[in-house]
């Protein structure tokens, strides 16, 4: 079977070792900045997380469940812990050993939840890791929310399994303080016939490194991911994707939506789709947008799809980054609409197609807000 | 009494890597409302930058002379200021602005040139009507703004917005080229509605003369080399259906 990537070139001929999987931190190499998956990562902020040093903060978590399902903490060896996620680096490795056990949320399968279960995860300074397992049964409906604010050095793994024939939304909200720094491992498994939604809306902190991957457990999965991000002066955000189709006729959507402002704002997108052997009838598509607004911001944006099939039902992947028109801003102008509210304009409708799927609508309005508050900032 | 008056207007533009470059060189125009005039010229005489000019885009810079809007000071406005103080331009090139819908558009900007959201009802009433009248399809209202729209579409929306925003100077820049005839008899109609308030100057620039048999103009200016070579009643866009432009041409050439 021919292997290509995005590029259509032929792999290189001595492919990159496969990282390790284990949930051992000392099975890790430390990374050194040259790696593939930490080229673009400021490691200095990352350090005590790499280090795994001793938690000397805190992070508050609340979860505010509808009735019937159960949250609970668990120790770190209950089987639930590690079924979907098995740790890549050190920082995913040393979060699940540090902090000494998990939260589990289960919810029972058929229980069709019409309240989401929101998490609400505060930083309150200082070194510290968590770990969160959320099981969702089969045939089941639920809405996740992981709702991150304050400070923190923190590195947070979460796995969420959705059993088949379940249908899952799970939102996480990065709305830190400016100086945190996260690292969050978040895996998923979709079941068979199973279906997940899941998006990431990245607005503050100092450093935010998030790494969202899919697997299947049975072929007709189907799983879309969406994410926003805005990237501010002096802001690295950094989100890496890998999906993994390794079963029959199962869909993956990847949509990323950044914006960016300010000196030294970076972000970082990497889409990794790959699809096995035996995957036939996957249809997968993946794409990156960013909007520069300003000079000196950076995006990054790297789609990657390896195919190791020849029946696949589709798979495409598309990254642009434009600047900001200012073709559009006169035209709005011209109509009378002073240049905040312009922005504002271009910037929302920009973000819309992401927006609108944030089926929260006290989130989305939270997200809309904060997202004009970053723009009137810059006072344009 | 709504006056746009330019005198000695000159203009240039900012090109890529080759500094500055003089386009209008002394431009002499005034329009009241109620009248129509029409500047006709050659391609590249400086019919654009005029309106560009006039709108306030930043690509051009005004280097001498003046416009005013009844006494005031146009230049000294911004692009928004302008828009609100009544100077509306349709577009020869209107742009796409993805994601935002036509109707969120035309209702933040009815609103901040009218100075107050207008009542809702009444408004959708109004747009409704004002589409009819345009002969657009109502599903046009949730499309993204000029997304995918054909050159007869960007116009008719052009029209579209002037008739909402009821300006008291519009420039249309080129609102014929690109229509069918079934388009440029509603794009007209649509200007014609607009005239016959008697609250509007209207300076409408074209190529052809084909617009001003429906849009009678009192007044044709002709343009090139980035001066008023030319001036008339509407008789003198009959010369230049006969004539065209070639003696013009040499004249600001020379220039
Ligand atoms: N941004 C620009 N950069 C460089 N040159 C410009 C720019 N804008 C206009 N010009 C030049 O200025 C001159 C006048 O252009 P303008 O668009 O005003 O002409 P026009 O009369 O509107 O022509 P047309 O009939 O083709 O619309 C042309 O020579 C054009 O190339
Ligand atoms: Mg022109």
């Amino acid at each position: 079977m021919a292997v290509i990537d995005a590029t259509g070139r032929p792999p290189a001929a001595a492919a990159p070792a496969a990282p390790v999987r284990s949930r051992d931190p000392e099975a890790h190499p430390v990374p050194t900045g040259r790696e593939e998956a930490w080229r673009f990562t400021p490691l200095r902020p990352l350090k005590p997380l790499i280090a795994g040093q001793e938690p000397d903060g805190k992070i508050d978590i609340s979860v505010a469940a509808p009735e019937g399902v159960e949250v609970e903490f668990v120790d770190a060896d209950d089987p639930r812990v590690g079924r979907v996620l098995t740790p890549v680096d050190r920082v995913a490795a040393f979060a699940t050993v540090r902090a000494g056990g998990a939260v589990a949320v289960t919810v029972p399968g058929e229980t069709e939840l019409t309240e989401p279960i929101v998490a609400a995860l505060r930083g309150e300074g200082g070194v510290c890791y968590s770990h969160l397992v959320v099981e969702v049964g089969p045939f089941a409906r639920a809405t996740v929310v992981l709702d991150h604010t304050g400070t923190a050095k923190y590195a947070g793994n979460v796995e969420v399994h959705v059993g088949h024939g379940a249908s899952v939304t799970f939102v996480s909200l990065q709305d830190w303080d400016d100086d945190a720094v996260h690292a969050g491992a978040h895996a998923f498994s979709v079941g068979r016939d199973a279906k997940l939604r899941a998006t990431h809306l990245t607005l503050g902190g100092h450093l935010v490194r998030i790494n969202p991957t899919v697997d299947y457990r049975g072929p007709g999965g189907d799983a879309e991911l969406a994410g926003l991000f805005f990237t501010d002066a002096g802001q690295h955000q950094e989100h890496r994707l890998l999906v993994t189709h390794l079963e029959r006729n199962c869909r993956s959507r990847v949509t990323y939506k950044g914006a960016l402002q300010g000196a030294d704002a970076h972000s970082v997108w990497i889409g990794d789709v790959l699809i096995g052997a035996d995957a036939v009838g996957t249809d997968t598509y993946e794409i990156n947008r960013n909007l520069v607004l300003t000079d000196g911001a950076r995006a990054d944006s790297v789609p990657n799809l390896e195919i190791l099939t020849g029946e696949v039902a589709g798979a495409g992947h598309a990254s642009a980054t434009g600047r900001f028109d200012d073709e559009v801003l006169f035209y709005l102008m011209a109509r009378g609409i002073p240049a905040g509210e312009a922005r504002r304009l271009v910037v929302r409708g920009f973000f819309g197609e992401v927006l609108d799927r944030i089926d929260v609508p006290a989130l989305r309005d939270r997200v809309m807000a904060a997202v004009d508050a970053e723009l009137s900032a810059v006072g344009a | 009494m709504s006056t746009l008056e330019i005198r000695n207007l000159h203009v240039s533009v900012e090109t890529d890597g080759e500094g500055p470059r003089e386009i209008l060189r002394g431009v002499n125009l005034t329009v009241r409302k109620g009248e129509t005039h029409a500047i006709m010229g050659p391609n590249g005489s400086g019919k654009s930058t005029l309106s560009y000019a006039i709108a306030g885009h930043p690509k051009y810079t005004v280097t001498e002379g003046s416009i005013t809007l009844d006494g005031a000071d146009v230049l000294a406005m911004g692009v928004d200021t302008r828009a609100r103080a009544g100077i509306f331009l349709a577009m020869q090139y209107p742009v796409e602005v993805p994601g935002v819908s036509v109707s969120n558009f035309l209702r933040t900007s009815a609103t901040a040139v009218r100075g107050e959201a207008p009542k809702l009802r009444l408004w959708v009433k109004e747009v409704k009507e004002t589409m009819g009248f345009l002969e657009m399809d109502q599903a046009f209202a949730e499309r993204g703004v000029n997304e995918g729209f054909s050159g007869g579409e960007k116009k008719r929306h052009e029209i579209l917005q002037m008739m909402l925003l009821k300006p008291k100077i519009a420039i249309l820049d080129e609102t014929d080229s690109g229509l069918d005839v079934d388009a440029l008899r509603v794009v007209s109609a649509g200007i014609n509605a607009v005239r016959e308030t008697g609250e509007t100057g209207t300076l409408l620039i074209t190529h052809y003369t084909r617009i001003l048999r429906y849009v009678q103009p009192e007044f044709v200016h002709v343009m090139a080399g980035g001066k008023i070579v030319d001036e008339g009643g509407s008789e003198l866009a009959a010369t230049l259906e006969e004539s065209g432009y070639d003696k013009y041409v040499k004249v600001g050439a020379g220039a």
